[in-house]
């Protein structure tokens, strides 16, 4: 029995169609089956927050959706939000702040920031704690990490004027 | 660790599923939002022959005013739940509850009915949905029949659906003018499930409380509604007294198991602090403490 299926989705403004495995996440399918290597593998059980990525516009886990389900799915990943620059104060703020460390949970670190700060440009530093929880960093670098987001609110919000 | 292989179907409309569902063997699972089964089938904990996808079928979700109550659609994930005007105007207790589940990327993915048709005995949805009196209301290839939710959690991780029936929505009561809710729980870090959490809903009439519901989760086998505590409650003042008399009583309502967040004695002694908290907040904390 195969339980290999088509899909189809556009993943950083690309259509992309593959035959994958029915159980692959989409995760695996971003690195293994497009090569896109920038979203981690952490726990793979939805707790760590390393695999996160958009769909439809949302961040969620990548290891906790199937790539079959996401025929007709608006995808972006880190290399898609980094290369068009969107996020660029934020990648700017972590490392004059040193808030990279090891690096590995940085992109699901950055695309959960982006989703924090799209939605409440003036995040209290608690807010940002509280949107950033579901992301582990074992560094523990978690201050340092907090300070490069507020940092990059701040930016825009005096680039946007009072 | 990954999934053990699987079939993948997906379901167009309710007939689709149901066709689906029964032409799948005896172990296909349905798929929601995937946020604890493809969690478990990650830790092999069950190895189910098909997961027919029921995320596209237009039946199962919305949220809409009906007569007097707010439906909502098994499929409303915890965001659209937390963010829905209607829900926060009429059922404001769950909007209250949303930020409490899990984190942002999880709430975005995962769904109403598949948190209630799990029913972790710690979650916050099966809690809201007892203390607010809701109805379940379930689906199966031939019929509809709806289940009170004080009747739904049988069981840790048991429900009351039979075999081949699904929940296709809920049904809460609108909040009336009096009416005060508030859900407080304790977790080790924000995200976590709860330690010990509590829901409390009931109608304010000048400082009484009237029709008391006070369901605690975390600290038993699913839901349990606190009898005891809420007849102390009921039909007088709130003041420091009754409720340190109610604490008590939680006592005759909880035999909680421990587990690995600490002992019985332990769970006991956040249900009672959070049972404290939660009557405040229903009465204003002025009240209790001029009390």
């Amino acid at each position: 029995m195969s339980t290999a299926l088509n899909v189809s989705l556009t993943v950083n403004g690309e259509r992309v169609s593959r035959r994958v495995e029915a159980r692959r996440h989409l995760v695996d399918f971003l690195r293994l089956d497009l090569g896109l290597m920038g979203t981690r593998t952490g726990c793979e059980h939805g707790i760590c927050g390393s695999c996160t990525v958009r769909v439809d516009g949302r961040i969620v886990r990548g290891c906790l959706v199937l790539a079959v389900s996401l025929d007709g799915a608006v995808v972006e990943t880190i290399e898609g939000v980094s290369d068009r620059g969107e996020i660029r104060d934020l990648q700017e703020q972590f490392i004059a702040r040193n808030a990279c460390q090891c690096g590995y949970c940085t992109p699901g670190m950055l695309m959960t920031a982006a989703d924090l700060l799209r939605d409440n440009p003036r995040p209290t530093r608690a807010q940002i704690r509280e949107h950033l929880s579901g992301n582990y960093c074992r560094c523990t670098g978690y201050h340092a990490i907090v300070d490069a987001v507020e940092a990059a609110a701040a930016g825009r919000n005096a680039r946007a004027g009072p | 660790m990954k999934a053990p292989p699987f079939s993948y179907v997906r379901a167009a409309s309710i007939a689709d599923l149901f066709a689906k569902w029964e032409a799948s063997g005896p172990d296909a699972r349905l798929l929601a939002g995937g946020q604890s089964l493809l969690a478990s089938l990650a830790f092999r904990l069950s190895e189910p022959s098909t997961l027919i996808d029921v995320t596209r079928v237009p039946e199962l979700g919305g949220i809409a005013a009906v007569g007097g109550r707010v439906r909502v659609g098994a499929l409303t994930t915890h965001a659209e739940l937390g963010g829905n005007e209607l829900v926060r105007q009429q059922v404001p207790l769950l909007a209250e509850a949303v930020p409490l589940i899990a984190h942002p990327a999880i709430r975005n993915r995962g769904t109403v009915g598949g948190s209630l048709a799990y029913a972790d005995p710690a979650a916050e949805l099966p809690a809201c949905c007892v203390a607010l009196d809701a109805m379940i209301l379930a689906r199966s290839a031939s019929a509809e029949r709806r289940i009170p939710a004080a009747q739904f959690f049988t069981g840790p991780y048991m429900t009351a659906l039979g075999e081949k029936e699904l929940i296709a929505a809920v049904e809460f009561p609108a909040r009336e003018q009096q009416e005060r809710s508030a859900i407080l729980e304790l977790a080790r870090r924000t995200g976590d499930y709860a330690m010990a959490g509590v829901v409390a809903r009931a109608q304010l009439e000048g400082s009484v409380l009237a029709d008391t519901r006070l369901v605690l989760f975390g600290v038993g086998e699913a839901p349990i509604m606190a009898h005891a505590a809420a007849a102390i409650v009921t039909g007088r003042p709130v003041t420091g007294e009754t409720i340190g008399r109610a604490q008590a009583a939680l006592d005759t309502d909880l035999n909680p198991p421990a587990d690995q967040h600490g002992s019985s004695e332990m769970k006991r002694h956040l249900a009672r602090v959070l049972l404290g908290r939660a009557l405040r907040r229903l009465c204003g904390v002025e009240e209790a403490r001029a009390a």
